[in-house]
């Protein structure tokens, strides 16, 4: 039979069990406990500097997801559509800092049915890999930066990471490239309140009326296309999303 | 040293399903109650609001509603000769922590086992005979029949308002409903849910094929319904923000919708959330379970004295729980012997994208519902013969698919760029024109002597105590099965006029990457023999017999379909042994 030390009891955090308000243990009887909204509305991305990125690592991502998703006539590129500043902001909180993650010692390499054994956090996943990118541009291209080279070369230098061509010095570069493919279509196609898809831009794009919550008058109309345009959590219509 | 509390009659480990069952039941009968989950309160006024639950991101790719790997983890290998390592975050399946469990965030896909799958190696071994099943293949009967639980698969449906279509009403086959399923003793209560355009044209290709499609029953309600307990419940709205969410509306059934109104008023009930469950206490002797000791979330740990202990905590942590407390023998797949992680089992589910004209189909993919889908079962169980086939299993195949959420479906031909103009141009050409559900094909997952659960020798949770390690791979009969049923749904999805079909298969070996469903089975299975079952047929342990063990922990192998209304069903048939036979003379209910 396993005994539970006192210790063991105290290092495992209140924060860890449910985010939001009332995560305290509790005692419920006598009816249903009332306490409006205590799933919390998401925290909106807001404007304004980076939170996590340094100038420079902001510059380099925005270049790398105007390429992943380049700008077209009729919808914008990875960086007007916030792309950048979603994953700034996901990197600042508990995604970046693999916070609900698994993350006890040891760290052992396994098969690939194995899944993830990396001891690192995505937020140093990201500084590592984009140090390593410019160095790498600046000892390639006349000291300049990723963000400052033309198209071309910056699409050569993904398909690089992407086919594991080029090596990042310290960091995988195939596993930058797939960490940062995710990312950046998660915040293209995640609600505006997140800081991509500014003005909805990909639901637009594909036709996903977003946070509708009723179809009931549509389910059986069978290919015939639902007229109305999409509305979001944070901001609701089209034109009410605060630009950075 | 834990501070010791007042004894109850009841304690209940975890709020879910089946805890919620058990609760409502004992309190009616007038015990006294007390749950203790180990996640938050969640209701449908104050956590699953409308203005803010349609959030891909949060509840779909964060896993807002799921449990934390930081909280509680396992391991994880394929073979008897690896090193398992531990699940870092959540992949092939996801595990529930809050009240209403898994509930609170299914599908509410509501299917009732065949009759063969209750005897499931008798009735192979008569058909076939005992050498065609592969030699390390250990499944069992249940030592229970599907008429004797018939009467409890129709309560739990009638709480829960399951729409759908029957097929078969005390023995007569109904048109339109599915005609291979065991006798139902009346219809369901509400009507089948209306079908998008992807689910209806399926059924005419599939008709067309010859086969009988019928809807997939469903715990999306079609109508408004107020069910036994005087719990009303209103109709879905096809929103698309199901599975992985708690419904805004109080359509989908779950503890919240169905149970906890009425039980949450009961003077003889008590819920403690966020209380973690550590243990099961025994007296000296072993046979017999104390209560249990909890956790708070300020580290206090708290003594419950309790008459009858319930075991819900969901099939992984009902295991791990057994073998941390030290009850019943732990299974050795070598010497084969012991109970307590034996016939472990998952699903074996696959796909087949259909790609098709962009001019032509508009399939509307987002205006859907968890449990929505036109199916055939001509494939399941031992619905079609395998003597030519070399396998054993099968399961059902659909249109099923849930959902237009972006970032999770938005599926591109093979070929297409992973970024750039390319990709962006076949995401806008495919995204209203295909057709993908993930587990359009879900099939069985028989057990095998060396896929099990026991506990592993070096990770520790969060009280440093070993997590629980599973073994597990996807054997030739699973392969071989899921490729012959991929290939019949191909054909159907082909003959919904598909430009394109990629046909996914499963493949070896198991993955943790790969989600799979959350249907976990097996590790403390019920039976007649306790040498090779840890639950006697009305799910009380053999070992303590003032212990039941709920959920998909007493399936000796999994079937071709989703498992909750057969654990609703077996948590109604307990309930009714423990209040007409052993409040009375609490005990063993059946002699070993
Ligand atoms: C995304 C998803 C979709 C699904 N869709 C379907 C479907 O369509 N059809 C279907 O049939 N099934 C489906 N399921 C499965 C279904 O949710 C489960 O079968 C069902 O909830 C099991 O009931 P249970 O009572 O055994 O466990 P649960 O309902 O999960 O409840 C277990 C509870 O115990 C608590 N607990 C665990 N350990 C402890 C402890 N030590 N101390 C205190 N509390 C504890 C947990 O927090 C949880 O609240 C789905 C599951 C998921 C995750
Ligand atoms: S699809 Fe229907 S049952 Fe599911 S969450 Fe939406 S409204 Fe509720």
């Amino acid at each position: 039979m396993q005994q539970v030390t006192r210790r063991a009891l105290l290092a495992g955090a209140a924060t860890l069990l449910a985010s939001g308000p009332g995560v305290r243990a509790a005692i419920i009887r006598g009816g249903r406990p009332w306490q409006p909204y205590a799933g919390g509305p998401p925290e909106p991305a807001g404007s304004g500097p980076w939170h996590w990125f340094t100038p420079e690592e902001g510059a380099a991502v925005e270049a790398l997801v105007d390429r992943l998703i380049p700008p077209e006539p009729d919808t914008p590129g990875g960086r007007d559509a916030g792309c950048a500043v979603f994953i700034d902001r996901q990197l600042a909180g508990p995604y970046g800092s693999a916070a609900a993650l698994y993350m006890r010692p040891p760290f052992r390499d396994g098969t690939k049915a194995q899944g993830n054994q990396s001891p690192l956090t995505p937020a140093a996943r990201y500084r590592a890999a984009l140090a390593a990118l410019d160095a790498h541009c600046r000892a390639a291209f006349a000291g300049q930066p990723f963000a400052r080279l033309p198209e071309a070369a910056q699409d050569r230098i993904i398909h690089g990471l992407e086919d594991s061509s080029l090596q990042l010095d310290g960091a995988s570069g195939r596993g930058f490239f797939e960490l940062l493919i995710k990312d950046t279509q998660h915040g293209f196609f995640a609600d505006p309140v997140y800081g991509g898809n500014r003005d909805m831009c990909a639901w637009k794009m594909i036709g996903f009326p977003g946070a509708r919550y009723d179809y009931r008058d549509w389910i059986d109309r069978h290919n015939q296309p639902f007229p109305l345009p999409p509305v979001a959590i944070g901001g609701g219509r089209p034109g009410w999303t605060p630009h950075a | 040293m834990p501070n010791r509390l007042p004894s109850r009659d009841v304690a209940i480990i975890g709020l879910g399903w089946t805890g919620s069952i058990l609760a409502e039941q004992l309190t009616a009968e007038g015990l006294d109650v007390v749950a203790i989950e180990r996640g938050p309160w969640r209701d449908t006024p104050t956590d699953f609001n409308v203005n803010t639950m349609p959030d891909e991101l949060r509840y779909r790719i964060q896993h807002e509603l799921f449990l934390r790997p930081a909280q509680q983890s396992l391991t994880f290998r394929n073979t008897l000769g690896q090193e398992a390592l531990p699940v870092r975050t959540w992949g092939a399946f996801m595990l529930p922590n809050g009240v209403g469990g898994g509930g609170t965030h299914w599908n509410a896909e509501m299917w009732r086992f065949l009759p063969s799958d209750f005897v499931l190696r008798t009735h192979l071994t008569q058909r076939y005979g005992a050498a065609f099943l592969p030699a390390d293949m250990t499944i069992q009967d249940w030592g229970i029949t599907y008429d004797e639980l018939e009467p409890f698969y129709d309560r739990f449906e009638y709480l829960c308002g399951t729409s759908g279509t029957a097929g078969n009403v005390a023995g007569r086959i109904l048109p339109g409903g599915n005609p291979f399923e065991g006798a139902r003793s009346r219809p369901y209560p509400l009507p089948a849910m209306k079908q998008g355009y992807g689910h209806a044209l399926f059924a005419d290709a599939a008709r067309n094929l010859g086969y009988h499609p019928f809807p997939q029953p469903s715990g999306n309600l079609s109508a408004p319904y107020t069910n036994p307990l005087g719990v009303q419940m209103g109709p879905c709205s096809y929103c698309g923000f199901c599975e992985w969410f708690g419904c805004a509306n109080y359509s989908k059934a779950s503890p919240q919708t169905t149970i906890l109104p009425t039980l949450a008023l009961r003077k003889n009930f008590e819920a403690r959330t966020l209380c973690e469950v550590t243990r099961i206490n025994l007296d000296r002797t072993g046979r017999r379970a104390t209560g249990v000791t909890y956790v708070d979330t300020s580290g206090q740990e708290w003594e419950q004295p309790a008459d009858l202990v319930l075991l819900c905590g969901f099939q992984l942590f009902n295991v791990q729980l057994l073998l941390l407390s030290g009850i019943g023998t732990p299974y050795d797949p070598v010497a084969n012997t012991g109970v307590i992680g034996r016939n472990f089992t998952h699903q074996t589910t696959s796909a087949a994208i259909g790609f098709f004209d962009k001019a032509k189909y508009n399939f509307n993919p987002f205006m859907s519902a968890g449990a929505i889908g036109m199916c055939i079962d001509e494939f399941n169980g031992d619905n079609f013969d395998h003597g030519p086939l070399g396998f054993v299993g099968g399961g059902y195949m659909g249109q099923v698919q849930t959902n237009g959420r972006p970032i999770e479906t938005t599926p591109v031909p093979p070929g297409t760029p992973l970024w750039g103009h390319g990709w962006k141009q076949a995401i806008r050409d495919n995204y209203l024109s295909t057709i993908f559900s993930g587990a359009g094909v879900h099939g069985s997952f028989y057990s095998y002597r060396d896929i099990y659960i026991d506990l592993d020798p070096t990770w520790k949770d969060r009280f440093g105590r070993p997590l629980p390690r599973i073994t597990i791979d996807l054997k030739p009969n699973e392969l071989r099965m899921s490729a012959y049923l991929t290939d019949k749904y191909a054909e159907i999805i082909r003959a919904m006029g598909a430009r394109q079909v990629v046909s996914q298969p499963r493949k070896g070996p198991y993955s943790m990457s790969a989600y799979q469903t959350s249907h976990l089975c097996g590790g403390a299975i019920m039976g007649t023999d306790p040498r090779t079952s840890a639950l006697n047929k009305y799910l009380q342990s053999w070992d303590v017999p003032n212990l039941f063990v709920m959920g998909a922990t007493a399936f000796p192998q999994n079937a071709g379909y989703n498992p909750t209304t057969t654990i609703g069903a077996l948590t109604y048939w307990a309930a009714h042994a423990i209040r007409s036979t052993y409040l009375k003379d609490p005990g063993p209910l059946v002699r070993a």
